[in-house]
């Protein structure tokens, strides 16, 4: 390649660490098929999101502070989810403006984030993928990711190069499936129902696999369609894009 | 808290203004995600579809959103300007005008205006700021006769019931419970034809309109330049309602002042579009002022009340962009949890993502507490808001005063403090996270998945999804070379 190498810090995120690390790894696999030199900053933990969407201002600070202290030397920083890139990108001015000599740190790594698959396809320029997937999938558009990170292409581009793979677009991937962080337990029937609806949308594509972009999303409607006694599978798309769908 | 705000919670007004159900939100909400026939009215509202396709005639949509949330923005800026410059140009044209500063004063002028024209019978348009301050009641307390003429506003009256919708105050009703209220109080054989049902109440109404002395409205905006009342309507009772009694009262907060008649023009151009999908509604009515020597009709007496009950507080915050508010409906139409549960679960005036940011403002964060909280904070309402208010970031802010305030649970407190505290602790979090991964992995067993988890919040419909039982910080540091 004539290019120098992108320099990437890969975000894992707090629920990737915790709930599916096959999600980090097949981010990396991603990253390092399109040239991407990757770190992972090691003492790594969360954004801040649920502490700042919780009303807890402190404690999103101290998390949003360390988060951008761990990254400012990278050149480009990816996360494997829309809705904490979305946090850094969108919330992140605003939470740490009373900071103003970790300005020009915070205004780096702000600039530098990107959401994978918006990474993959506008930076890094990615073609091809690994993944092979012999069957139908509809992807849900996760509110962060759409709304604040305007990721919705990007992930439908990698996916058409997935060999095998048929996308088949539910009524309406936009529509929130109910998580909302802290909003799915403290208000669980609601939140419940809400995923019922996404679910009844998925169910009625006759897709294999509902793909999507954020762990919490997916938490959600796959526990809701566990619950239903489907067996329609729920994946992240780096997961299918790398082709480690599975244990 | 102000007394109606009180009285709203404790649900001890009067008859016909009817009272949101008592209890907390979270019981609201699940009754209503319980009863059969809200959840068929629910699932057949669908005002989100009517909006797309009427704003996908407008090209310049964005940019008409962004000149009308500057045009509210102007008027809150100098509010006390604005409102000075309608009072002088109404007052110049024959209106009387009043400030209302608590929602007890709002009962108070308009009861002394009906007495002082010794009205028996006062048909109602459509008002939400009414409903506020439980006008209805208090005119009923007065001994007079209290008719909404609006279909919606109409059925939800005998119902004995409040609006769930700021538009479409009925929308929680099938047409079933129509056909049954109107066979109960028209004493008429029962009917289910949409059509026969309309024609009915029309027949029922006329008579009102006919006999009424004093009209109620509402007011979408206030006018400055030319001390105008703008009512916009679909059905024309607002109309009726302004010009047919010798009276005419309307009350609207102070909020709705817009500066000048082109300024009218361009936010009408996304309220209609917003609320219905109409690119324009089938009345748009401007009073200014009583009947003239030379006009053929009009009330002789024309009176508006502004309501300020708490508006000015909010003025004065950083909740402030929410009193750009047009009361279109989209950001509840919009909404997966308003879709859900409907508008009586919000437990006051202004249902959905606006009720949840102006209901804690309007009367005080302690007696709201989960409304703010009740939101997945998906932002649909914010993408849709024709004058760009930012909802989610306002419910946002609510929350940070909540814990400020000490309101929040102190389960919840001590949880987020824990979790905080160890993520600020990257080998200490490494060591707990390795441990839940594991316990998980057990936890979910053959299936994977978690059927039952302390709580119940998350498990009560649903799984959890078991942890993959390593994390990915561990699998990395061991990763081969
Ligand atoms: S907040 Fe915006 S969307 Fe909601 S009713 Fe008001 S103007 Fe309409």
């Amino acid at each position: 390649m004539a290019h120098p190498p992108l320099r990437v810090g890969l975000f894992v995120t707090c629920l990737v660490d915790l709930m599916r690390p096959r999600i980090g790894f097949a981010a990396l696999k991603l990253l390092k098929g399109a040239g991407c030199e990757v770190v992972v900053p090691e003492g790594q933990t969360c954004c801040g999101q649920p502490a700042y969407n919780s009303g807890d201002r402190r404690a999103a600070q101290a998390l949003a502070r360390k988060m951008v202290r761990e990254f400012e030397s990278c050149e480009h920083v990816v996360v494997p989810s829309g809705s904490c890139s979305g946090m850094i990108r969108a919330h992140y001015p605003e939470l740490l403006a009373e900071f103003p000599e970790e300005r020009a740190a915070l205004d780096r790594v702000v600039a530098r984030t990107r959401e994978l698959t918006d990474f993959l396809v506008n930076v890094a320029g990615l073609t091809t993928v690994p993944g092979q997937f012999a069957g139908t999938v509809t992807y849900h558009d996760s509110c962060s990711g759409l709304r604040e990170m305007g990721v919705k292409s990007q992930p439908r581009a990698l996916l058409a190069g997935v060999r095998g793979l048929t996308l088949k677009e539910m009524a309406t991937p936009e529509y929130c499936c109910g998580f909302g962080g802290t909003f799915a337990v403290k208000y669980g029937e609601i939140s419940a129902r809400i995923a019922d609806r996404k679910c009844d949308d998925v169910a009625a594509t006759q897709a294999d696999a509902v793909v999507l972009g954020d762990l919490g999303c997916m938490l959600n409607i796959e526990g809701r369609i566990l619950r239903r006694g489907e067996s329609t599978r729920v994946y992240h798309v780096a997961e299918v894009l790398a082709g480690v769908e599975d244990d | 808290m102000t007394e109606a705000a009180q009285e709203a919670f404790s649900g001890t007004g009067g008859p016909g203004t009817a009272r949101p159900q008592g209890g907390t939100f979270s019981g609201r909400a699940h009754d209503k995600l319980h009863d059969a026939k809200v959840q068929r009215a629910m699932r057949n509202f669908n005002l989100a579809a009517a909006r797309s396709r009427a704003m996908a005639e407008l090209p310049e949509l964005e940019d008409i959103r962004t000149a009308a949330a500057a045009i509210r923005d102007t008027a809150l800026a100098d509010l006390d300007v604005w409102l000075e410059r309608f009072e002088t140009e109404a007052t110049r044209r024959g209106v009387k005008v009043h400030w209302a500063e608590t929602h007890a004063d709002v009962n108070r002028i308009v009861a002394a205006i009906a007495r002082e024209a010794g009205v028996r019978k006062v048909i109602k348009s459509k008002s939400m700021v009414s409903e506020e301050s439980h006008l209805n009641a208090a005119l009923e307390a007065e001994g007079l006769e209290v008719v909404e003429t609006d279909l919606g506003e109409y059925i939800i009256q005998l119902a004995g019931e409040t609006p769930s919708h700021i538009i479409a105050p009925a929308i929680h009703k099938t047409r079933e419970d129509v056909a049954d209220l109107f066979h109960q109080h028209h004493g008429t054989p029962r009917k289910t034809g949409i059509p026969e049902l309309t024609m009915e109440a029309r027949a029922v109404l006329r008579g009102h309109f006919l006999s009424g002395d004093m009209g109620i409205s509402g007011g979408n905006f206030l006018v400055a330049e030319t001390g105008s009342v703008v009512l916009v309507t679909n059905e024309g009772n607002g109309r009726m309602v302004s010009t047919m009694p010798r009276v005419h009262v309307a009350i609207t907060g102070i909020e709705k002042v817009i500066p000048t008649l082109e300024d009218v023009a361009c936010v009408l151009r996304v309220l209609t579009r917003s609320a219905t999908g109409q690119s324009i509604s089938n009345y748009v009515t401007l009073a200014t002022g009583p009947k003239g020597a030379g006009d053929a009709d009009g009330p002789e007496e024309m009176h508006v009340v502004l309501v300020d009950a708490g508006r000015s507080t909010v003025l004065g915050s950083d909740m402030r962009e929410a009193l750009r508010c047009i009361r279109c409906g989209a950001c509840m139409n919009h909404c997966p949890v308003y879709q859900n549960i409907g508008g009586h679960a919000y437990g006051w005036v202004y249902p959905g993502p606006i009720g949840s940011v102006l209901t804690p403002s309007y009367i005080g964060l302690e007696n709201a507490v989960d409304l703010p909280n009740a939101a997945t904070l998906c932002n649909q309402c914010g993408v849709v808001c024709p004058v760009r208010i930012p909802l989610p970031d306002l419910m946002r802010k609510l929350r940070e005063k909540q814990v400020e305030a000490g309101l929040r649970p102190r389960w919840e407190r001590a949880g987020l403090r824990v979790w905080s505290w160890f993520a600020q602790r990257p080998a200490l979090y490494a060591l707990a996270t390795r441990l839940a991964a594991r316990v998980g992995r057990l936890l979910g067993g053959k299936r994977r998945a978690i059927g039952r988890l302390p709580g119940g919040g998350w498990t009560g419909e649903r799984d959890f999804p078991a942890p993959q039982g390593r994390t990915f910080r561990e699998l990395y540091a061991r990763r081969p070379r």
